[in-house]
């Protein structure tokens, strides 16, 4: 069977793609895919797809695992939410080779999962040589708050926000200066609480905007209707 | 092919005399190969089911059947017909007997050799869809067997142990994966599938039987090797992957993998499955409930088929998963009446249990889903160095962990639920008292609660599943009531087609 190398720098995602739809059950590429997770990693993409596979390879042979693949592959995964990867990762993993670094990303994930994001940047702060390796964590982290915040607040407390993305002082402000000018936030002042932001409304946090779909009708149903009408 | 053992072994030894060959069983196998090579494939399918179960009742109850050597005779020792008929001995052995390790390494050799030969395309026969799923079925469950059997390394004789060691090849997880997904691309079942959407092939409509003289052999084992694909995938823990697997398949709208029911129960549980691991509770919640509305109004036709005991325990076991589904995430409108009655009846009182989120409550969990789960294992080949153990629950015990972990995170969620019914807006400094917490671990119990009830689906689009939903306004939560919405549009087009109808009447009356 041909097996492409994933050598050069350009298309090397493309080419990866293809090595595992074709390649999945095949213990030869597992170079192939811990190369790509160093470039997930450098080049701050991300194939949950290839990063499962992989996975699945160190499970079917464990003495071939990389603790250091392993970690990143995970850190990676926390990146994503709200999607699920963390858990479809960590479900691979066989006791046996659990680590001190993967326990710590558990930790991390739980708060993030139970919306706990003071303590999840005061522990993220103790690990940074995990954290810190990955570049794009912080801000893919403060992005996750956001969405969470967004489907729960239609008017947030400045001091929940800045706790919740870790960011303070005039770097807050510069972030909200942003924030207002692309994404359609608003800042109010309350009284003597400091400032409230205004999120933008959609049908999370709104329920007027909640499209009710169950009673459309389908067009077949129409249709129909419409054949029997003289 | 592989030496058979037992042949060398004298009938003394082995308790029955597997050259033996009942009057029965010679005219069984002369009909059945006379049958395939006609390509009578109702025929096949009587002597397959029917036949088969009736001999093995009345002459082989707890002894294998002849030895494939002694009946080769009967049928021009053909090598396909010996290829299928060691198939059944070996699936009728695991079904009544335990099998010793050099059988279970003597079938996976059989199954090496019948996929081979069909993947060749030299094929030329039409078999019953029911025989190419339970060639997949018992495929797929041997290997669970044996990685279950491998585990367990503490008891194994030296004899075993050097067998293991001889034959690592044998039901080789890359081996199995590998065979599935063979079959998968050699039948081109996918691009089959595509096709027939376009009206440009026709394997559905023709339950995957070919009427142009050919085989359905490799097209069918390719599309049931989908499902065996899900099913590994799930064994493996590995969700994601086995849905993918399923994909091309859309199991909304008929296909060849209702025909069989043993295939369909296998298809939604393992989809179900899959889908409650993944959070998408409401996914697996629909697909369950239509499956077990199905099964209630059907079952009444299976109970003389030989799966009618595996339908029944897929069905509780459905019923469990189902109950687990509805605690974590309570929906009101996706239950169909009769299910839910026979949920109540069945589990109401550990749903109620399991709703309080106590140690009780995570017991019930930790029960139902030990009951109701896959079995789970280990693909990886033992060491022998280490001081043998039994690691045989590991799998198992790693993917219980993991779910009550995402359970237990869930916690605080159902006394939460209980106070947004009772109030349309609260403080929160209100409901942090009520709820006996500080201010801030009620933000977080809030967040926690959009979270875990806004799932990301497969595209990356955040559905919402909420049965009770608010916002916060500062300091004051806003529950949101959900009204069932008034279906005006089915009430109108009700009534047009009434109307329509005594209009057509009425063109209908001559009047003098």
């Amino acid at each position: 069977m041909g097996r492409e190398t994933a050598k050069a720098q350009q298309g090397t995602a493309y080419t990866v793609e293809q090595l595992v739809a074709f390649n999945r059950y095949n213990p030869d590429i597992l170079p192939d895919l811990e190369n790509y997770v160093n470039d997930q990693v450098s080049s701050q993409t991300y194939s949950l797809e290839s990063n499962l596979c992989l996975l699945r390879l160190y499970q079917f042979e464990p003495e071939k695992m990389s603790s250091q693949i392993v970690a990143r592959i995970l850190v990676k995964a926390l990146m994503a939410m709200p999607a699920p990867d963390f858990s479809l990762c960590l479900f691979l993993i066989p006791e046996r080779q659990m680590e001190e670094q993967f326990k710590t990303l558990i930790v991390l994930s739980h708060y993030l999962e139970t919306g706990r994001f003071r303590q999840f940047w005061d522990e993220a702060a103790k690990s940074r040589h995990i954290v810190e390796a990955v570049p794009g964590f912080e801000q893919a982290i403060q992005d996750y708050a956001i969405h969470v915040l967004s489907l729960t607040y239609q008017r947030i407390p400045r001091t929940v926000l800045a706790e919740a993305i870790n960011i303070e002082g005039l770097a807050l402000d510069k972030f909200l200066e942003h924030q207002v000018a692309n994404s359609g936030w608003v800042i109010e002042k309350s009284q003597g609480r400091g400032q409230l932001i205004v999120l933008p409304r959609d049908e999370y946090n709104d329920p007027i905007l909640k499209k009710n779909t169950a009673d459309s009708v389908p067009f077949e149903h129409i249709a129909h209707i419409l054949n029997n009408l003289s | 092919m592989a030496d058979h053992d037992e042949q060398r072994l004298q009938p003394q030894d082995l308790g029955y005399d597997p050259n033996f060959v009942p009057d029965s069983v010679k005219s069984f196998v002369v009909h059945l190969y006379r049958q395939i090579r006609e390509k009578n494939v109702y025929e096949i399918h009587q002597l397959y089911e029917a036949s088969f179960q009736t001999l093995s009742e009345r002459h082989f109850k707890d002894t294998p059947w002849p030895s494939v050597d002694a009946v080769a005779q009967y049928v021009d020792n053909d090598h396909v017909f010996c290829l299928l008929y060691r198939e059944m001995w070996f699936r009728h052995l695991y079904a009544r007997l335990t099998p010793t390790l050099r059988q279970r390494i003597d079938s996976w050799d059989n199954y090496c050799s019948l996929f081979q030969v069909v993947l060749h395309g030299v094929v030329n026969m039409q078999l019953p869809n029911q025989w190419l799923w339970d060639m997949v079925d018992e495929f797929v469950y041997q290997f669970q067997s044996f990685c279950q059997y491998r585990a367990k390394m503490k008891n194994k004789t030296e004899q075993e142990i050097a067998l293991l060691r001889q034959f690592d090849q044998a039901w080789n997880v890359f081996g199995v994966l590998n065979f599935l997904q063979a079959l998968v691309e050699k039948s081109a079942i996918i691009q089959i599938l595509e096709q027939e959407k376009e009206g440009l092939e026709q394997f559905t409509a023709n339950d995957g039987y070919d009427y142009n003289g050919g085989s359905n052999v490799l097209k069918v084992l390719g599309y049931f090797s989908m499902v065996g694909l899900l099913r590994v995938h799930c064994l493996l823990g590995d969700y994601d992957t086995g849905l993918k697997c399923l994909q091309p398949i859309d199991i909304s709208q008929p296909g060849v993998f209702n025909i069989v029911i043993g295939c369909h129960i296998t298809t939604i549980y393992h989809y179900g499955f899959a889908n409650l691991m993944l959070r998408r509770y409401v996914e697996a919640i629909r697909e369950f409930n239509k499956i077990l509305l199905y099964i209630f109004k059907t079952k009444v036709y299976h109970q003389k088929s030989p799966q009618y005991e595996q339908i029944l325990k897929k069905n509780e076991q459905m019923y469990a998963l189902l109950a687990i589904c509805l605690s974590l995430c309570p929906q009101s409108k996706l239950v169909d009446e009769t299910v839910n009655s026979q949920l109540r009846e069945k589990y109401g009182e550990k749903m109620s249990r399991m709703q309080r989120y106590d140690d009780e409550a995570f017991a019930m969990y930790d029960e139902l889903f030990s009951y109701a789960c896959p079995k789970f294992i280990t693909p990886s080949a033992p060491s022998f160095e280490e001081p043998l153990v039994n690691y045989n629950q590991d799998a198992y015990r790693l993917q219980l962990k993991l779910f009550l972990y995402e359970a237990k995170q869930q916690q605080l969620l159902s006394g939460l639920r209980t106070f947004l019914k009772v109030y349309s807006t609260i403080s929160l400094a209100k409901l942090a008292s009520y709820m006996e917490v500080d201010e801030p671990t009620l933000r977080t119990i809030l967040l926690t609660y959009k979270h875990k009830t806004h799932a990301v689906d497969s595209a990356g689009k955040v559905i919402s599943n909420a049965d009770v939903n608010f916002f916060i306004d500062d300091d004051t939560i806003h529950v949101v009531e959900s009204k069932p919405p008034k279906r005006y549009g089915d009430y109108f087009i009700r009534q047009v087609a009434l109307l329509q109808g005594v209009i057509n009447e009425l063109d209908t009356i001559k009047l003098e």
